[in-house]
């Protein structure tokens, strides 16, 4: 089996507790990511999410192990990388329009004025941005209109990897349900690799062609890789009414309700441990989910 | 009756009361002299009749007021030249200093915000040399330089330094973390980053520093020109405090009151241009 395009491997980290002790936060991480796959990792707080995010950016160091982006290891942030910040992270000294275009001028060094301006409108309309919106400062949007403005500054700098840090955390729930379409329609016209963090069990279903579960730390594995066996293009009021949504679902809350508990603080020893492949798929034969072979699995 | 004004407006004409009234009580307040005729006997020969020298009325100013600023800049030798010229030495000084102090202060203090250590390092000095009054440096300076003119200009440059010092470290070191990652995931290089991100975050608290500094030359230069004498505004108030003529004195700290103003208002529309809401 070659080697995905993105591989995390045995990444670990620790920091000191504040007693002079340690504390693992997550061990031997393993795991991959296909080009153009949408993949979205469930967890508890504290089970160092957000840390395997920053180390995929280059913003942190791990303890241990390492990161490997088309073959070669990454290390420090890098356009290929871009991140869209749960808290926007846009300049608000800046237009909306600069925002994007700063950030795309420094993605095509080569490239005019005007073509930098005409690419970064392209990318702003895709959210729905259009006008004079893109002049006013980030203080004068609403907080979905920033969040379309950060993501349109992600997607239109064509990066690698898109990593998406909780990204609707801070939005009411209509304002989230619009930007998650704007987010699906964005990204099926791209192609674009996704990795991204959610509380939300129903947005993962809704995004996501694979969802990693994470059990609660300290001692945090990256546990199960569940298959989202739902076909797209998927719309939020009809991926309800497919057969596979609530056996997904199901699944999805035990393991976060329950098994999430059970597995915690749960040491595998040495041995680097990849998640089980989960594949939920109701709409053949009726059979329990059984944890087949791990499918892409980092073979170390 | 006010009803219908605006805020703006009540407040502007409750300004002018205010105006009238503390000019009249201070016009009332003043004693009249008496006549020769009226002293009696007695009264003349202990000296009663020789004007006594007494604050002048506001009329008094007024008219000084006028007459000075009809022809601010004539010069007639050097202890009688126009308003207009003795402020313009003390502006001269004060932005000469103050612009040297901000050429240093600023890069200065973008470097000590920049790095944890170089702030620790630079700290001690800053805490020990900021609390000195300005003035204080004047002997070394007289000593030093050997020139009165440029010990001047030294005192404005040496307590204008610390506030632009110290704001710009503090706003380079407080900038939002968030920020410098776009920065970091952007690839900007280091020049790049503190012209792009860096400068335009930290900005607002950057000249919050420079008024700061501005206010605290106005005022010392004011008594360094006392001290070294010559030209300038200060200079101009103690000479006419030696002439003992009241009116010129009170007419020109209006004037350092009004020049004053006039420079924090540059600065604030300064500060309103380079500041961001969140």
């Amino acid at each position: 089996m070659s080697k995905p395009f993105l591989s995390i491997e045995n990444l670990t980290q620790i920091y000191p507790d504040g007693q002079g002790g340690d504390l693992t936060v997550f061990e031997n991480a393993n795991f991959g990511i296909e080009k153009g796959e949408f993949v979205v990792i469930l967890g508890h707080s504290g089970c160092g999410k957000s840390t395997i995010m920053n180390i995929l950016a280059g913003l942190a160091e791990p303890t241990s192990g390492v990161v490997k982006m088309d073959g070669f290891e990454v290390s420090g942030p890098s356009l290929d990388r871009g991140v869209v910040f749960q808290n926007y992270s846009l300049l608000p000294w800046l237009s909306s329009l600069k925002n994007v275009s700063f950030g795309v001028a420094a993605r095509y060094k080569d490239w005019s004025k005007q073509k930098v301006l005409e690419h970064s409108k392209k990318f702003l309309a895709m959210v729905g941005l259009e006008g004079d919106v893109i002049h006013r400062k980030p203080s004068q949007l609403s907080g979905g209109m920033r969040q379309r403005v950060s993501i349109a500054r992600a997607f239109a700098n064509e990066p690698k990897l898109l990593l998406l840090d909780e990204p609707f955390g801070a939005l009411d729930a209509l304002t989230r349900g619009t930007i998650q379409d704007e987010l699906l329609k964005i990204w099926g016209g791209t192609e674009q690799t996704v990795f991204m963090i959610t509380h939300d069990i129903d947005e993962a279903i809704l995004l996501a062609d694979r969802i990693l579960l994470m059990t609660n730390g300290p001692y945090a594995q990256v546990a199960e890789s569940v298959e989202i066996t739902i076909p797209r293009p998927r719309s939020r009021t009809e991926i309800v009414e497919h057969p596979n949504y609530y056996a997904i679902r199901n699944h999805l809350v035990q393991f976060l309700g329950q098994r999430s508990k059970e597995l915690a603080g749960k040491r595998e020893g040495e041995t680097p441990k990849a998640p089980a492949t989960i594949r939920i798929d109701k709409t053949g034969s009726e059979e329990d989910p059984v944890p087949s072979a791990p499918l892409r699995a980092v073979n170390t | 009756m006010f009803d219908n004004l605006s805020v703006n407006q009540r407040a502007a004409v409750l300004s002018v009361v205010m105006l009238v009234v503390g000019l009249l009580i201070w016009e009332a307040a003043i004693p009249a002299q008496k006549a020769a005729a009226e002293l009696t006997e007695y009264e003349r020969l202990t000296g009663g009749g020789a004007p006594k020298a007494g604050v002048p009325p506001p009329s008094q100013v007024i008219a000084k007021a006028w007459e000075q600023l009809s022809n601010p800049f004539y010069d007639a030798g050097p202890n009688d030249k126009g308003i207009g010229i003795q402020i313009g030495y003390s502006i001269y000084r004060v932005l000469t200093g103050y612009i040297m102090a901000a050429l240093i202060a600023i890069p200065l203090g973008f470097l000590i915000g920049m790095s944890q250590v170089a702030y620790k390092a630079f700290n001690p000095f800053i805490q020990v040399l900021r609390p000195i009054s300005p003035l204080a440096w004047m002997p070394l300076a007289l000593f030093i330089i050997q020139d009165s003119e440029a010990s001047a200009i030294f005192v404005i440059f040496i307590c204008s330094i610390w506030p632009m010092l110290l704001n710009t470290a503090f706003g380079v070191a407080n900038v939002r973390q968030d920020w410098v990652n776009v920065a970091r995931t952007h690839e900007l290089g280091y020049l790049k980053t503190a012209f792009t991100v860096i400068l335009p975050a930290a900005a607002p608290t950057i000249v919050t520093g420079m008024r700061i500094s501005i206010g605290i030359a106005w005022l010392v230069i004011v008594a360094a020109e006392m001290l070294v004498g010559g030209t300038g505004i200060g200079y101009y108030v103690w000479n006419e405090w030696n002439n003992l003529d009241l009116t010129s004195v009170i007419f020109s700290i209006l004037m350092i009151g009004v020049v004053g103003m006039i420079l924090d208002l540059a600065f604030g529309a300064l500060q309103r241009a380079v500041a961001y809401v969140e």
